[in-house]
């Protein structure tokens, strides 16, 4: 009876594991695919405030929104209050899905390449790439920094291009308007506003 | 024997103000003077450099791509004497055969035969302000120069030294009277080199210029960024971030 109850659990415990495994998303894979939608929407034949829209969809659902705001602040996410913490953060997705869908949106049909990944830890897997050179560019080495806390649900929250990371730039001109506001985070909120109604 | 004394006292001024100063902390000392000099250059960027980028750039692919090569084959004279300081004789040796090969066979630099042959397969330029680095001298303040854009101290001593001897393209052309070369010929280079560096990125700065809220921060901390993954001769940004950034963030 101890041996039948033994091998049922090891049967249920390997059979538990064997489906966690199953639905574990791996950063490559995640890139790649996020990359081949990216690029199906590109290439349709839509309006640009349409692709815009897909492309912000997509954004919704691969990208660390909140985590990249946070980031961006640095220092002064510890020094402001809840309330401005909530302000901040639907100024940003609107700010950061603005931004990401406009920039993508130039690109017509991008071939991205996934090379390799390095899992860094349990939290952050590094999926390196390139970008296809075409005529008018040369090749570029994009990474992303994968968040893989949840490995059903990996998010992006950083790329770095040729080694240049997008979210530590983004950090440093937030850091720079505070900065030459007196320190003053209402005027980046002013600034993140300007430019979503721009 | 005064000249060199200068320029000692200089890198001794360097190392000494490295000591000073806060690492991971951008060193905007001077700037308003900065923003002003960004403004003089993107207005003169409007003017004169993007419109003959953006010509330069239809011209025939072979072409762009020979002279791509010829700049890149002139800047070993920097590089080899750099690689030489940092203590990689390997490279150095490396680059000195790619600049024979590429020189003679490959005709005054115009063909990559080393790459070709496999002798160099990832040319990485060095330059004095990265040889400083190397040492562990700190950036110091951040500049933006007339014309030639951002900078810093250090990176404009190592300019300085490259004016004062420390290359040989700019010795054989401005500083000694040969009768092969002119000074037109090194000024030609350099802006040739200018126009080839803008002519592959003009999307990526329109792009960057149309969603940056300030724009020469966000030259600024890409400039201080390359230059650090320049100097480490890394790719990664991972070894230069500090992952506990990220640490303790709310997400999605």
């Amino acid at each position: 009876m101890i041996k039948k109850n033994k091998s049922f659990i090891i049967s249920l415990v390997f059979c538990l594991c064997l489906t966690s495994l199953s639905k574990a998303i791996e950063p490559d894979v995640f890139v790649q695919s996020t990359v081949n939608r990216a690029s199906q929407t590109l290439s349709k034949d839509i309006s640009k405030k349409e692709k815009m829209l897909e492309l912000q969809k997509l954004a919704r659902e691969t990208v660390d929104i909140k985590g990249i705001g946070f980031y961006t602040l640095g220092k002064f996410r510890k020094e402001i209050s809840d309330e401005q913490k909530n302000k901040y953060s639907k100024l940003f997705e609107s700010y950061f899905l603005k931004s990401f869908s406009s920039r993508l949106s130039e690109y017509s049909n991008p071939k991205i390449d996934v090379i390799s990944k390095d899992k860094k830890n349990e939290k952050y897997t590094i999926v390196s790439s390139i970008l296809v050179a075409t005529k008018d560019r040369p090749e570029v080495k994009i990474d992303w920094r994968i968040y893989t806390k949840d490995p059903e649900k990996p998010l992006i929250r950083d790329l770095i291009i040729e080694g240049l990371s997008l979210a530590r730039t983004q950090k440093e001109e937030f850091a720079s308007i505070i900065k030459s506001n007196d320190n003053n985070i209402e005027a980046l909120f002013e600034s993140l506003k300007k430019f979503i109604d721009e | 024997m005064k000249k060199s004394l200068g320029i000692l006292s200089v890198v001794l001024f360097l190392f000494s103000y490295s000591n000073n100063s806060k690492a991971e902390e951008v060193k905007d000392c001077f700037e308003g003077l900065n923003r002003a000099t960004f403004a003089l250059n993107q207005g003169l960027d409007k003017v004169i450099f993007e419109p003959i980028s953006k010509g330069y750039r239809k011209l025939p692919i072979p072409i762009r791509t020979g002279t791509s090569n010829v700049l890149s084959n002139l800047s070993n004279l920097i590089t080899i004497p750099n690689n030489v300081l940092q203590g990689d004789l390997k490279s150095a040796g490396l680059n000195t055969a790619r600049l024979a090969v590429n020189t003679t066979i490959g005709i005054f630099g115009i063909f990559d035969v080393a790459q070709q042959l496999g002798l160099v397969k990832d040319y990485k330029k060095e330059d004095y302000g990265q040889t400083l680095g190397k040492w562990g001298v700190d950036e110091g303040c951040y500049l933006v120069l007339p014309i030639l854009g951002p900078s810093t101290v250090r990176d404009s001593f190592g300019t300085l030294a490259s004016i004062l001897g420390g290359d040989p393209w700019y010795n054989i052309t401005v500083k000694n009277d040969t009768r092969y070369f002119k000074d037109s010929d090194y000024y030609v280079s350099k802006g040739t080199d200018g126009i080839n560096f803008r002519s592959k990125n003009i999307d990526s700065f329109d792009n960057l210029e149309k969603n940056s809220m300030d724009f020469y921060a966000s030259v600024r901390s890409l400039y201080i960024q390359d230059r650090k993954q320049k100097i480490l001769n890394s790719n990664k940004i991972v070894e230069t971030q500090d992952d506990s950034d990220w640490d303790d963030l709310q997400s999605n």
